[in-house]
C-alpha cells in the first residue's frame, strides 16, 4: 500500500460497506482499514473524517486512545510479545530484551529492512503456556532467551527463502 | 455472514422440549451427537488459543496425514480447550465401543506413533496417557486412569465449562443434544415473565464474575423498573486483566452457552438489541462466535420472533480496540458509541442511563454463561453449593510457577491451597510457594499464611484481594514482590485513561517511587537519596489517595497490589529499600555479577557481550568483572555456557 490513491481507494471500499455509518461505527471501520492497509494512514483517516463527517482531530483523538490502532507501517513480521502478569511472573521481561537486541529496535519500532515490527501486548491469553510470543498469528509459547534468536534466524531464513524463489 | 444450513425443524421442536418420552431413535440420535458411542473412530483435537501456542495447528495436519494414510473412515473434530494447558496439544481417540481417551503432549512428532499403537495394535502409550472418559454404554481401557479421578480434573466442579473441550463448539446440533437451548424454549413456550427470571436469578445468589460480584438478578430488576422500554444488553468479553483467559476458553469451547445465556437474560430485562463488545487479540473466540450467531439466527434461536415467540433479539458483536479501562461498564459503553473508552460518574447508572442513553445491563461472559443452567435447573440447584454469601462455581485461570497450568472451575468454598497444590499439583520444580496474586491489577497477593482462605468474595477481602474475573497467578521463591508491585503499577499507569487527576498523576507518582526503591544506589547524589526517602515515607499515603479519589474502579483498586504486597512482604520492601538488596535476585539494578574463578574456561564470551567493557581477562584464563564498570544488566549471565556467572 504505497500511493496515497490505492489507500483512498481501499478506505472508500470498506466505507461502501458501511452506509449511513454513524459515530458508533468509527471503531469497526478504523478496524478494518488497518486490517486491509496494516496501519492507519494519515490520507486514511482524513478520508474517513470526510465520509462520516467527523473532524480529523476527533478521530484521532479515538484511534490514539486505543492500542490496537498503529500509525506506522508494520514489519513483514510482526511480533507481539505478551507482557501479562504470567508471562512477567516467568520471564518476560529477559525475553523482550533479548528481542530488543536481537532485531536492535524497541517496542513500537520496525527494522529497517521491514522484515519485522515489535509490539507488547497487554495479554494474549496463553499464560498456561507462559512466556508466550505471537509473530504474524504463529504462536510460539514456553520461551527462553536461548530460544530466541534461533525463532527469529527462522523467519529470517524464511523471508530470505520468499525473495529467492 | 456465511450462509449456514438450518436443522431439521422436526429435530428441533423434540430435541428442545422434554426428552424424558423420547422414541427410540431420537434417544439414539441424541447419544450420537453426544458422542456417548461412535460408530467409526474419532479424534478430537484440541485447538483452542492455547492449543494452537503448543503447537495444535501441526498436530491437527499430523492426525489429518494418519488418517490418510491408513485409509481411515474417521471423524476427525476440532474442539475447545479441556483446560489443562500445561499439556498441550491434547488429542482424544474414541475408537467404537470403547471409553474416549485424552493423549496429551501430542506433538507432531509423537502424534503418528500413538496413534498408530491405539487404531491398529490397540496399544496405549503410557508416557501420553491424561486418562480415559468414563462412559457406562461402552467398554474402558485397562490401566487406565479415569478422568473424573485424574487430581487435575476431579476437585473440579464443572458447570460453565462443562462442554468446553468435550463438542465441537461449531456445532448447534451437538450444544442441543447436551441440553442447550432448553431453558430458552421452555422460558418462551410457556410464557414466564420476565420478572419471575429476575427473581429466579435473584434467588439463585448468582453475583457478577467480572469482579465486582453484585447479584446479577437485582441489576437486572433495577433496568425493568425503568419507564424506558427501549433497552440494551452488552456482555463484557473485554478481558484485560493480565492473566486471565476464562472468557476466551469459555466462548471458544462452547459459544452457544453464551448466547443462550444472553437471550435469556435479555428476555429478562426487556431488551432488544444485544452487543457482545469482545478484544480483538481473541480472534479465534470472534470467529467461533460468529459462526455460532449465525447458526443461531438460521434456526430462530436469535433474531425476529425467537421460537415463534413474540421475543425478539439482534446480536451484535463488537470488537474491542485494546484499552484495559474499557472493562468499566461507562468506558465500555462510550467505546461501543464510537467514543474514547473514558468512564463517567456515576449515578446515574447505566441500568437507568446507559447506551445511548437508554437503560443498559452490562453482565461478565461468566455471569451470563450461568443463567441458562440456573433456569432450567432452578435457583436450589444453582445456591445448594457455595457459601453463604457465595454461591455457585467459579473459573480461574491458573497460572504461573505452578506445575499443572490451566483453566480450572471450583465450587466456592474450596480453599486456594486446594487449588494449587490438589488441582495445580503445588509449585513447579520443586521450589517454595510464596504468594498467588488473585484479581489482577485491582486485586492483592494471598501469602502463605492465608492460603487456607476460602474462595468467597467477603472473605478474600479481609485479606486486602479481590475475587476478581479469575486470574490466578502463582509466584515462588524466585519471585521478587516489589518487581511485581512495580510491574502492576507500569501496567496501570500506562492504562490509565487521564480523565481523573488521581488516577492519571498518582499512579505515574507510584511507579516512580517503585523505581527509586529497585535502583541501584551508583552515581547516586545526596539530593537523590533525599528523595528517594521521602518518596518511600508518602508511598501508603499516596496509595490511600488514589484510592479515595479516583472517578472509577481503575484508579480506585489501582494502588491494592502496591499496598497488598507492602502488608504480607514487608521485608522484601525493607531490604530493597534499607539494604539495597533484592532477596529474590530479580530486581537487576541491585543485583552484582561476580566469575566464580574455578567454572569459568575462559570461553570469552562475556566480555565480548558486555556492553560497558567491563570484563577483562585472556583466553582460556578465569574472566574478572570490574565492579565499577558493571551495571547489572545480567547479559554475561545469560551468555555462559558454564554457570560461571553468580549473582547476588
Amino acid at each position: 500500500m504505497n500511493s496515497s490513491v490505492s489507500v483512498i481507494e481501499e478506505v472508500q471500499k470498506i466505507l461502501a460497506r458501511y452506509p449511513d455509518a454513524g459515530r458508533d461505527q468509527l471503531i469497526p471501520i478504523l478496524q478494518e482499514i488497518q486490517g486491509a492497509c496494516g496501519y492507519l494512514s494519515r490520507e486514511a483517516v482524513v478520508e474517513v473524517g470526510k465520509q462520516l463527517n467527523i473532524p480529523t482531530s476527533k478521530i484521532y483523538g479515538v484511534a490514539t486512545f486505543y492500542n490496537q490502532f498503529r500509525f506506522s507501517a508494520q514489519g513483514k513480521y510482526h511480533i507481539q510479545i505478551c507482557r501479562g502478569t504470567a508471562c512477567h511472573v516467568k520471564g518476560s521481561a529477559a525475553i523482550l530484551d533479548a528481542l530488543v537486541r536481537e532485531l536492535k529496535i524497541n517496542p513500537g519500532e520496525t527494522t529497517r529492512d521491514g522484515l519485522f515490527s515489535l509490539e507488547i501486548v497487554a495479554c494474549i491469553g496463553a499464560c498456561g503456556l507462559a512466556p508466550v510470543m505471537n509473530i504474524s498469528n504463529n504462536f510460539h509459547a514456553k520461551l527462553t532467551t536461548q530460544s530466541i534468536p534461533g525463532i527469529i534466524k527462522s523467519y529470517r531464513q524464511q523471508a530470505a527463502a520468499a525473495k529467492g524463489a | 455472514m456465511e450462509q449456514v444450513k438450518p436443522l431439521d425443524t422436526e429435530f428441533l421442536s423434540w430435541a428442545l422440549g422434554d426428552t424424558s418420552n423420547l422414541t427410540p431413535q431420537q434417544a439414539q440420535k441424541l447419544s450420537i451427537l453426544r458422542r456417548e458411542d461412535v460408530v467409526k473412530p474419532t479424534f478430537y483435537v484440541g485447538t483452542g488459543t492455547c492449543g494452537l501456542g503448543a503447537g495444535a495447528g501441526e498436530t491437527l495436519e499430523a492426525v489429518k496425514t494418519f488418517v490418510k494414510e491408513n485409509n481411515l473412515d474417521a471423524d476427525i473434530v476440532e474442539v475447545g480447550c479441556v483446560g489443562l494447558c500445561a499439556v498441550e496439544p491434547i488429542v482424544d481417540v474414541q475408537l467404537p465401543g470403547k471409553n474416549r481417551i485424552a493423549f496429551q503432549q501430542m506433538t507432531k512428532d509423537v502424534t503418528p506413533a500413538v496413534l498408530d499403537a491405539i487404531v491398529n495394535k490397540g496399544e496405549i502409550v503410557a508416557d501420553h496417557v491424561m486418562g480415559q472418559y468414563r462412559d457406562e454404554k461402552t467398554a474402558a481401557w485397562d490401566g487406565v486412569i479415569f478422568i473424573d479421578e485424574h487430581p487435575f480434573f476431579a476437585p473440579q466442579t464443572r458447570w460453565v465449562l462443562a462442554n468446553c473441550g468435550l463438542m465441537d463448539p461449531g456445532s448447534l446440533e451437538e450444544y442441543i443434544a447436551r441440553g442447550g437451548y432448553r431453558a430458552l424454549k421452555k422460558t418462551l413456550a410457556n410464557k414466564v415473565s420476565p420478572d419471575d427470571i429476575c427473581k429466579e436469578v435473584l434467588e439463585s445468589g448468582l453475583r457478577g464474575r467480572g469482579g465486582g460480584g453484585f447479584p446479577a438478578g437485582r441489576k437486572w430488576m433495577f433496568a425493568r423498573a425503568n419507564e424506558e422500554t427501549h433497552r440494551y444488553l452488552i456482555c463484557n468479553a473485554d478481558e484485560g486483566d493480565p492473566g486471565a483467559f476464562m472468557d476466551r476458553a469459555v466462548i471458544e469451547g462452547d459459544p452457544h452457552r453464551l448466547l443462550e445465556g444472553m437471550a435469556l437474560a435479555a428476555y429478562a430485562i426487556g431488551a432488544q438489541k444485544a452487543y457482545i463488545y469482545i478484544r480483538a487479540e481473541y480472534p479465534l473466540a470472534i470467529a467461533r462466535l460468529r459462526v455460532a450467531i449465525a447458526e443461531a439466527k438460521a434456526n430462530n434461536l436469535l433474531g425476529d420472533n425467537i421460537l415463534g415467540s413474540d421475543f425478539s433479539l439482534e446480536m451484535v458483536i463488537k470488537m474491542g480496540a485494546g484499552a484495559f479501562v474499557c472493562g468499566e461498564e461507562t468506558a465500555l459503553i462510550h467505546s461501543i458509541e464510537g467514543k474514547r473508552g473514558m468512564p463517567r460518574p456515576r449515578p446515574p447508572f447505566p441500568a437507568v442511563s446507559g447506551l445511548f442513553g437508554y437503560p443498559t445491563i452490562i453482565n461478565n461472559v461468566e455471569t451470563l454463561a450461568n443463567v441458562a443452567s440456573i433456569v432450567d435447573k432452578g435457583a436450589k440447584w444453582f445456591n445448594a453449593i457455595g457459601t453463604e454469601g457465595s454461591k455457585g462455581t467459579k473459573v480461574f485461570a491458573l497460572s504461573g510457577k505452578v506445575n499443572r497450568t490451566g483453566l480450572v472451575e471450583v465450587a466456592m468454598g474450596t480453599t486456594i491451597r486446594d487449588v494449587i497444590f490438589s488441582i495445580g499439583g503445588g509449585i513447579a520444580n520443586g521450589k517454595a510457594y510464596k504468594a498467588v496474586q488473585i484479581g489482577g491489577p485491582s486485586g492483592g497477593c494471598i501469602p502463605e499464611s492465608h492460603i487456607d482462605i476460602e474462595i468467597d468474595y467477603e472473605s478474600l477481602k479481609t485479606v486486602g484481594a479481590i475475587m476478581g474475573s479469575g486470574g490466578l497467578v502463582v509466584m515462588d521463591e524466585d519471585n521478587c514482590m516489589v518487581d511485581v508491585a512495580k510491574f502492576f503499577m507500569d501496567f496501570i499507569q500506562r492504562e490509565s485513561c487521564g480523565k481523573c487527576t488521581p488516577c492519571r498523576e498518582g499512579t505515574r507518582r507510584m511507579l516512580e517511587i517503585l523505581n527509586r526503591i529497585t535502583r541501584s544506589d551508583r552515581n547516586e547524589s545526596e539530593q537523590d537519596t533525599l528523595e528517594r526517602f521521602q518518596s518511600v515515607v508518602h508511598m501508603e499515603k499516596l496509595g490511600q489517595i488514589i484510592q479515595d479519589t479516583s472517578l472509577c474502579a481503575l484508579g480506585q483498586t489501582a494502588p491494592n497490589p502496591v499496598l497488598s504486597t507492602i502488608r504480607w512482604f514487608r521485608d522484601e520492601y525493607e531490604a530493597h529499600i534499607f539494604d539495597r538488596k533484592c532477596p529474590a535476585k530479580v530486581c537487576s539494578e541491585l543485583l552484582k555479577f561476580e566469575i566464580i574463578a574455578d567454572k569459568c574456561k575462559g570461553c570469552t564470551l562475556c566480555a565480548k557481550n558486555c556492553p560497558v567493557g567491563a570484563i577483562t581477562g585472556t583466553v582460556k584464563q578465569p574472566h574478572v568483572i570490574d565492579p565499577e564498570k558493571c551495571i547489572s544488566c545480567g547479559l554475561c549471565m545469560s551468555n555462559c555456557r558454564f554457570d560461571a556467572i553468580l549473582k547476588k
